[in-house]
């Protein structure tokens, strides 16, 4: 597990930050004047964002299960292991978040696949060195930023725009680094994503 | 900017150097005009950049698997946990079908767990050129 790679601290350090952040971004993501959970469900538009939202948590369940896969494969650096943990905690912030808003909706979030299920999806046993593995997290993390850009003009609650055009952001920055690491050129033409 | 140096290491920060000394052009930058002669190849970058998110040729994901989509049924694709909405529709995926359906899926089909729009014409002809070559069409 990749948790077991990390001294205590940095697993605290990680756990502490995901729970402040969980806080603060569900109060964002539903605002203060957000409806009770009956009134939400049964709400059209409200289980519209709710199909929405979870296509969103299985992108994340995905993403933490991509890096998961990585750091188990040994073929990551320790300082590039390091950005992997830092990068896996971010989608584990955006996966609470995004549990929080779907049970806030009146909604069941869409449960992760095993592992093994995920290994499959994602072609793992084709990873065989560290830019293999860092190859497959930048196309994962584009899409990503693409994937919440892009669904931005299709959510109801208008609420909702700023928290997947911030978790974009987080994927975007992913994708960045990714690129720089891998040596990828930088684009001319803006914009970049969406 | 520290915290960014402080999560990224030296390392990272070298090659940061070096990619920005080799600036290239955007792969799939299209503007939003009406679609000239769409291209698969350009669909296939298009396609790996904005759907590869959430969908493959060959495997299910978040997203059913795409080969062979063009001119399947909506909802067919076995083993995949489609909405009801969906597996419902009746709709036959074919050039006019998907153009509806990736300007915006929820409109076309109320209820699927699809949102992401693309708003791109000419990326939409490319993207649907591209399944439709790699469905053997």
């Amino acid at each position: 597990m990749i948790e077991d790679i990390n001294m205590q601290s940095r697993r605290k350090l990680l756990v502490g930050s995901a729970t402040t952040l969980s806080a603060a971004g569900l109060a964002v993501v539903l605002g203060s004047t957000a409806l009770p959970r009956a009134a939400r469900a049964a709400s059209g538009n409200a289980a519209q964002d709710i199909q929405l939202l979870n296509a969103a948590l299985g992108l994340e369940h995905e993403g933490i299960a991509a890096y998961q896969l990585g750091a188990e494969s040994k073929l990551l650096k320790p300082d590039v292991l390091k950005v992997a943990v830092t990068f896996q905690g971010h989608h584990k912030q955006h996966r609470d978040d995004l549990v929080a808003a779907i049970t806030k909706l009146g909604g069941k979030p869409v449960a992760a696949k095993s592992n093994f299920d995920y290994a499959k999806e994602l072609n793992a046993a084709s990873l065989k060195s560290q830019t293999d593995v860092l190859r497959l997290a930048l196309k994962l993390e584009t899409g990503a930023t693409n994937a919440y850009l892009g669904v931005i003009p299709s959510l109801d609650q208008s609420d909702l725009y700023l928290f997947a055009a911030r978790v974009a952001g987080d994927e975007a920055f992913h994708a960045a680094v990714l690129g720089s690491v891998l040596g990828e050129p930088i684009p001319e033409k803006a914009p970049l994503f969406g | 900017m520290a915290g960014f140096v402080r999560l990224a290491g030296p390392a990272v920060v070298a090659m940061l150097s070096i990619a920005a000394a080799s600036a290239s052009p955007a792969p799939s930058a299209h503007a939003p005009a009406s679609p000239s002669s769409a291209s698969a190849a350009r669909g296939a970058e298009i396609y790996e950049a904005k759907c590869g998110a959430c969908h493959s040729l060959d495997q299910n994901r978040i997203g059913p698997k795409h080969r062979g989509v063009f001119g399947r049924k909506a909802g067919a694709v076995p083993d995949f946990p489609y909405t009801a909405a969906l597996k419902k529709s009746g709709i036959v995926w074919n050039a006019k079908t998907l153009d509806t359906w990736l300007q915006s899926p929820v409109k076309m089909v109320p209820g699927t767990a699809m949102g992401f729009q693309l708003r791109s014409a000419q990326e939409r002809a490319d993207v649907i050129a591209y399944l439709k070559q790699q469905s053997g069409k």
